[in-house]
């Protein structure tokens, strides 16, 4: 379910950013009305066991494929929608830094399809409904199960949205779906079971610890009701669908649109002077000059000679690099 | 490496990120012009580059999936290596050669983009460790309860782990000669394990704040010296140079 750096474009990036930074701003403002210290110290804990979680992979049986926890119905379940929300961007950027699992770039991306789903509609649409009346060993296996399979759904669904709108991918809209979802839904089943054994666990250790059980009777006045949450977090979907199209189609690429801003044009094309010279001199210093290309002015705007120069840049690039090790090598013996 | 100023390798590893990113799928020399950050970085860093390949296992997956299927959807053919030198745009055919489709250099260029933004980010976290990094974060306003969030990750992860050591080797003792844990266990000995680290959590926690922690993990302040300027203000330009100038001179 991570997302790399290299499947994002930074469009797409950005406004993930942006809607994951949104919400993370409302979790952090809540959090720190709710202003319990002893809730730090758990959060630490649940990061830390989330994170270690994720790093084991199960086998799906049948597919040749293995999955791993995501986390997200766990983390709400025990400390709520916004301090789960917080403790999840916390494990996802440990992650990121760390085992480099999930990109910086992407980390938007992969805050709002693994934490944003898992923390506000499990824990908001799905938990919290179904424990208002109480907590039993059925209605925890249920809202685990439930919350796992279609949290990881809308995640995986957002995946491919991404992937799709950056334009990295050739495969399919069609084929994209049918292989992502199947797959989560394996996943998540494997994962709800395996919350549901935890979270019964803790009830039947020390109940208290759940979050949002049995507070329906004195439901607090200015929370949103569930019908309340329901219409929020379908306006905030349609406007982060809406959001991420406009972008993705309007703004293919963050750096062509600030081209476009400043030269009135996305190609770097111009005819005479220095393009001339430098395909003049490119002309007349390019390494292999006799491969055939397709189209000169296609997209591509690449050549096997260019990428053979840019090999070379990269070669100089090593010795310069050594040289400067060299340097500071001998600097630092001559301190000593 | 290690001296430079923790905010500003964390921007630029962002920038160059960013820029990789940016990146047209088909233009492979301007990917290739952008290897030259990770191979300073680990050159100058004396880095294993052995390490940083072994970091891409976790995302090497999915790139690979995506980025696998190009070559059999997008079969135009953009140059051939070793043909003739006729032009194909006047409508000459090329004699010979091998031809390259769009497809086979859009994947090559995905996956170098996860390669390059892989070892970036092992660079970065090579030569800082967890506590620069997050005052590099508290330096950008990033709110004060993520930080403190992450560095308790960090610290309860090995506390997590000693936990975990104990349960298994307690298990182990009283199952002697069973393959594995049932997973008939799996569900009270998780639960079991994450409360008694919750517990000790507590207490640590307690410890701490009876020794004067308020919430903020204080870190030496340190000024951004010229060097640190010249690193990134350097980086930028080539960035930006390979960005948009790459065309120019290839």
């Amino acid at each position: 379910m991570h997302m790399a750096d290299a499947l994002v474009a930074p469009a797409v990036a950005g406004t993930m950013y942006v809607l994951s930074a949104s919400a993370a701003g409302v979790s952090v403002k809540k959090v720190r009305e709710e202003n319990d210290p002893k809730k730090i110290p758990v959060m630490g804990v649940m990061g830390a066991f989330v994170f270690a979680t994720q790093m084991l992979n199960f086998t799906i049986p049948g597919t040749g494929s293995s999955g791993h926890l995501c986390g997200g119905m766990m983390l709400s379940a025990i400390l709520g929608p916004y301090a789960g929300f917080l403790t999840m961007i916390g494990v996802l950027l440990v992650q990121c830094l760390l085992f480099a699992d999930g990109g910086l770039l992407a980390l938007g991306c992969n805050i709002w399809n693994m934490a944003f789903y898992g923390c506000f509609v499990g824990a908001l649409l799905i938990w919290r409904p179904i424990m208002k009346k109480g907590a039993t060993r059925g209605k925890i296996i249920l809202a685990s199960i439930l919350g796992c399979i279609l949290t990881l759904q809308m995640g995986a669904f957002s995946v491919t949205i991404e992937t799709l709108l950056s334009g990295v991918t050739e495969l399919p809209f069609s084929v994209f779906v049918a292989t992502m979802q199947p797959i989560h839904l394996a996943i998540g089943l494997v994962e709800g079971l395996i919350t549901a054994a935890v979270l019964v666990f803790i009830h039947e250790a020390r109940p208290e610890l759940l979050w949002g059980v049995g507070e329906s009777a004195e439901v607090k006045e200015g929370k949103l009701s569930l019908k309340g949450t329901v219409i929020a977090l379908a306006v905030a979907a349609a406007i982060c669908g809406g959001a991420i199209s406009l972008f993705a189609s309007s703004f293919p690429d963050g750096l062509e649109w600030s081209m476009e801003q400043v030269a009135g044009t996305t190609e770097l094309e111009a005819d005479g002077g220095v393009y001339d010279t430098a395909a003049g001199i490119q002309e007349s210093t390019s390494l292999l000059p006799d491969y055939a290309f397709k189209n000169s002015e296609s997209a591509v705007g690449t050549s096997f000679s260019g990428i053979v120069g840019a090999l070379v840049v990269v070669g100089v690039m090593v010795g310069a690099s050594y040289a400067f090790k060299f340097f500071k090598n001998k600097d630092s013996a001559n301190a000593a | 490496m290690n001296l430079i100023h923790p905010l500003g390798k964390l921007l630029v590893c962002v920038l160059y990120i960013l820029v990789v990113a940016s990146f047209n799928k088909y233009d492979l020399q301007g990917m290739i012009l952008m290897a030259v950050f990770p191979v300073f970085g680990f050159v100058a860093g004396e880095l294993s580059f052995k390490e940083g390949v072994y970091r891409m296992r976790l995302i090497l997956p999915l790139v690979l999936f995506v980025g696998i299927f190009n070559p059999f959807f997008d079969r135009e053919i953009l140059f051939y290596i070793a043909g003739t030198a006729k032009e194909l745009s006047a409508g000459a055919e090329a004699t010979g050669g091998i031809p390259v489709t769009g497809g086979l250099v859009s994947m090559l260029t995905l996956m170098l983009k996860g390669f390059y933004c892989v070892l970036s980010a092992y660079i970065l976290i090579a030569t800082t460790s967890i506590e620069e990094i997050c005052y590099a974060l508290r330096k950008l306003h990033i709110p004060k309860v993520i930080v403190m969030v992450i560095l308790l990750i960090y610290r309860y992860f090995g506390l997590m782990g000693n936990e975990a050591d104990r349960i298994a080797t307690a298990y182990a003792l009283r199952a002697p000669s069973q393959k594995g844990i049932n997973y008939k266990a799996w569900g009270p000995l998780v639960g079991q394990w994450l409360l008694r680290s919750m517990d000790r959590a507590g207490v640590v926690y307690e410890s701490m704040v009876l020794r004067g922690f308020r919430g903020e993990f204080w870190s030496k302040a340190r000024g951004f010296k010229p060097s640190d300027m010249v690193y990134a203000i350097a980086w930028t330009v080539i960035f930006l140079a390979i960005r948009f100038g790459s065309g120019y001179f290839f």
